[in-house]
């Protein structure tokens, strides 16, 4: 039996996987509610009511894992789920007396429930040493270890704003993580490894000149290869992207650096993007204790003293920078300048500062 | 044959938060390769380093995307992740399932691969994670015989992804549910078959708060939002303030200072043309406030993460357009920027870099767009303006 698969089919229709509540009442939603961390209800223009509860999922499931939320999902829930852009997973109830059952069975077995309103949001992340060829650091890992510190966070819901944490393992950015209130983000700190052979072999010369944003590569047409020069690189990797040739993976160089203050929300203030406030911690499998920590520290501080409503940039806009780095106890070093093609406008013209 | 000890990897298995080893772990028992797979990801725990090596190029037929090849640089000690390629799998609008639906892709996905996902990859597809070069094609057959196909990779339009919408959101100003499926399927061709420069992101929120951070992950980014003045429910207004909320405080952190509480009347007062829609004050008093009437959407562009010339949130190239299916006007607009970029793009030149190359007024021209202030945070400063020939008297 040989039947050509048909192409084109696109995804199943949205329509066909919405819960009864929901067609019902599509586009008829009149207010929502924070019931208590993790539980949301909404209610219809004509009285019905909604209840989400969202779990928070490692964002690598197995099928195992999926197959059990679609067991719960029936139990509790008509049959359907949802997941989130932020890998949680929720669980759609119209009946708010299972409300608790449900999440003591789904806490029982340590998927935790939280995330809503001004919480913690579960982290997003890439693949990391998982599965992606350019990690400068693992993503799961890291995510893992940041989360089991935090995790009383995610369960509250008394933070001064929502805090999105975000993690990319390269430049790439996968997870464009270059908004968050505050991003993880893997680095490379040194040069590509030229292999000739594989260049010569694998690689379009004249595209690998034109990948690199500084003009650092130029061709080496003696060995069929190129050169790269070394004061001009900043190990973005975009060469190593279109030519495995140029390794970029430095295991004793590469590690987190990690900006703050970012957000995409229009709310108050509009989208912004985060800054660098630590430009290098080493990579630490397996627990990455120096990044769960500075990242604690980070968080602590905020929750500390921003002002009820504040987003993390919101309130460093509020204080200044300079307060920040004090505050923070992290020193400002040239790294944090930016000297790349947009760096001018970061540059203050003004006698206005603090001490 | 003795397990391999993997002494990193167990410090991850402890800890409140669910362990993604221990997810690994579940297939592990019937899969051998994700036991590979576990013991490659020790090595790079060990190593500090990645142990995969660039895709080549490996797909299914009729399609040059959804796959994405990757081979392990230690093939001979893993055989079993020797080839472990992902496949993208379209997700329902707004990531609903029935159970029915997700049992479907649950077995198919344990039949032919490491039963390994992410049920929200970066781009919004669900990741069907580790296969080899031989499974790829029976397993997508059987995807398609169950309905479902596959999304966007390489220089493609990627798969588009939406907000939960009116499906379960009170602000949502227009479908971003069925807008999105609807461009799913009106460019199938786009997103199966890559012709780009480079690739194409397409995320929809439905309101200002832009819940799919969508100003931040796509090149067009649209996000809804209303043009006439926020409905008031003073019963409601009343009904907050009863229950103690701190109204005043609340409106306070209005960014235009257009909103304000009448404490004697218990009335909230907006002045709606200096409202700037920004939704705090919706967001925090929704049973009071609501979005207006007149709803439709802020179509931005250029939005990319920093490869290679800097991350650019995308930048406002209609202020307000309305949103309702057949969608022509927003089709027609977007099928003009892919030909202008296409046309002008260098290899891996994302459409927000092409106009910062050209110019944005190049672009609204070529592209048949009208300048208009809330394009622009300031205008310009410097006095290099150009003219175009026609605006200038020709002396020859
Ligand atoms: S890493 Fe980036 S800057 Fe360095 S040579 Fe490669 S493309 Fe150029
Ligand atoms: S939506 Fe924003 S700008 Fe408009 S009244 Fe409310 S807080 Fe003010």
């Amino acid at each position: 039996m040989t039947n050509v698969a048909k192409t084109d089919i696109g995804p199943p229709l949205y329509k066909d996987q919405l819960p009864e509540i929901i067609k019902n009442n599509y586009g008829q939603w009149k207010y929502h509610e924070h019931v208590k961390p993790g539980v949301l209800k909404h209610v219809a223009e004509n009285g019905d009511e909604l209840y989400t509860v969202r779990v928070g999922s490692p964002r690598l499931l197995s099928v195992e894992t999926l197959r059990w939320f679609a067991d719960l999902a029936d139990k509790y829930c008509d049959g359907h789920l949802r997941f989130t852009s932020r890998h949680n997973v929720e669980f759609l109830l119209t009946d708010a007396s299972k409300i608790d059952a449900l999440i003591e069975e789904v806490e029982a077995e340590g998927w935790p429930v939280g995330g809503t309103g001004n919480s913690l949001k579960n982290l997003i992340h890439t693949q990391g040493w998982i599965h992606c060829h350019s990690a400068a650091i693992d993503a799961s890992g890291i995510v893992k270890s940041v989360m089991d510190d935090l995790y009383d966070y995610f369960k509250k819901d008394d933070l001064p704003a929502k805090l999105k944490i975000s993690l990319a393992c390269c430049l790439n950015m996968c997870g464009a993580v270059h908004c968050s209130d505050i991003a993880i983000l893997g680095i490379h700190r040194t040069v590509p490894k030229i292999n000739d052979e594989e260049v010569s072999k694998a690689c379009e010369i004249p595209n690998v000149v034109a990948s690199c944003p500084t003009g650092a590569i130029r061709p080496n047409p003696k060995k069929k290869s190129v050169t790269i020069n070394e004061e001009k690189c900043m190990y973005c990797g975009n060469c190593f992207t279109v030519c495995p040739g140029l390794k970029i993976m430095d295991p004793d160089n590469d590690g987190v650096a990690i900006f703050v203050g970012g957000k995409t929300s229009n709310a108050r203030s509009g989208p912004r993007f985060s800054r660098l406030a630590i430009p290098f911690i080493p990579n630490e499998p397996p627990r990455w204790d120096s990044t769960v920590k500075a990242i604690r520290n980070l968080v602590e501080l905020w929750v500390e003293n921003a002002r009820p409503g504040e987003r993390y940039g919101e309130w460093i806009e509020r204080i200044g920078w300079e307060k920040f780095f004090d505050m923070a106890g992290l020193p400002f070093t040239d790294k944090h300048i930016d000297d790349f093609i947009f760096s001018v406008p970061t540059f203050r013209s003004t006698t206005q500062f603090k001490y | 044959m003795a397990k391999k000890k993997r002494p990193l990897l167990d410090q991850l298995k402890e800890g409140k938060y669910p362990s993604f080893v221990k997810e690994m772990e579940k297939m592990a028992e019937k899969k051998p390769a994700v036991e590979d797979h576990l013991n490659l990801l020790e090595r790079s725990y060990e190593d500090k380093t990645v142990h995969w090596k660039h895709g080549g190029i490996v797909g299914v037929r009729g399609y040059g995307g959804g796959v994405i090849g990757r081979y392990s640089d230690l093939g001979d000690e893993f055989p079993n992740v020797k080839e472990f390629h992902t496949m993208r799998v379209n997700q329902p609008s707004g990531w609903f399932y029935s159970t029915e639906t997700l049992r479907k892709l649950c077995d198919i996905w344990e039949k032919h691969g490491s039963g390994i996902t992410n049920m929200h990859g970066a781009t919004g597809d669900a990741i069907l994670l580790g296969t080899t070069t031989e499974h790829l094609q029976p397993c997508f057959d059987d995807l398609s015989a169950n309905g479902f196909d596959l999304g966007g990779s390489g220089s493609d339009l990627r798969t588009p992804s939406a907000c939960v919408g009116p499906a379960r959101c009170e602000h949502a100003c227009f479908d971003s549910l069925d807008l999105c499926n609807h461009l799913t399927q009106e460019y199938q061709d786009e997103l199966h078959r890559p012709m780009w420069p480079y690739k194409f992101k397409i995320k929809i929120s439905a309101c200002p708060n832009d819940c799919v951070s969508s100003i931040a992950r796509a090149d067009m980014s649209i996000i809804g939002t209303w043009r006439d003045e926020i409905r008031v429910d003073q019963d409601m207004v009343k009904e907050y303030a009863n229950n103690g909320k701190d109204i005043e405080g609340i409106l306070a952190s209005c960014p235009t200072d257009c909103i304000s509480y009448d404490t004697e009347k218990k009335e909230i007062n907006i002045d709606n043309e200096n409202c700037v829609r920004c939704m705090h004050c919706i967001n925090k008093l929704p049973k009071a406030l609501r979005v207006g009437k007149e709803k439709g959407a802020t179509i931005l562009l250029g939005g990319k993460a920093p490869i290679v010339q800097s991350a650019f949130l995308s930048w406002v190239i209609v202020p307000f357009m309305k949103l309702e299916s057949p969608y022509d006007e927003l089709k027609d607009l977007l099928e003009r920027i892919w030909d202008w970029w296409d046309e002008h793009a260098k290899v891996r030149e994302r459409v927000g870099e092409l106009i910062y190359r050209k110019g944005m007024r190049v672009f609204l021209k070529e592209v048949g767009l009208e300048p208009d202030a809330r394009m622009v945070k300031y205008p310009r400063a410097n006095p290099y303006i150009f003219w175009w020939p026609e605006e200038v008297q020709q002396n020859d």
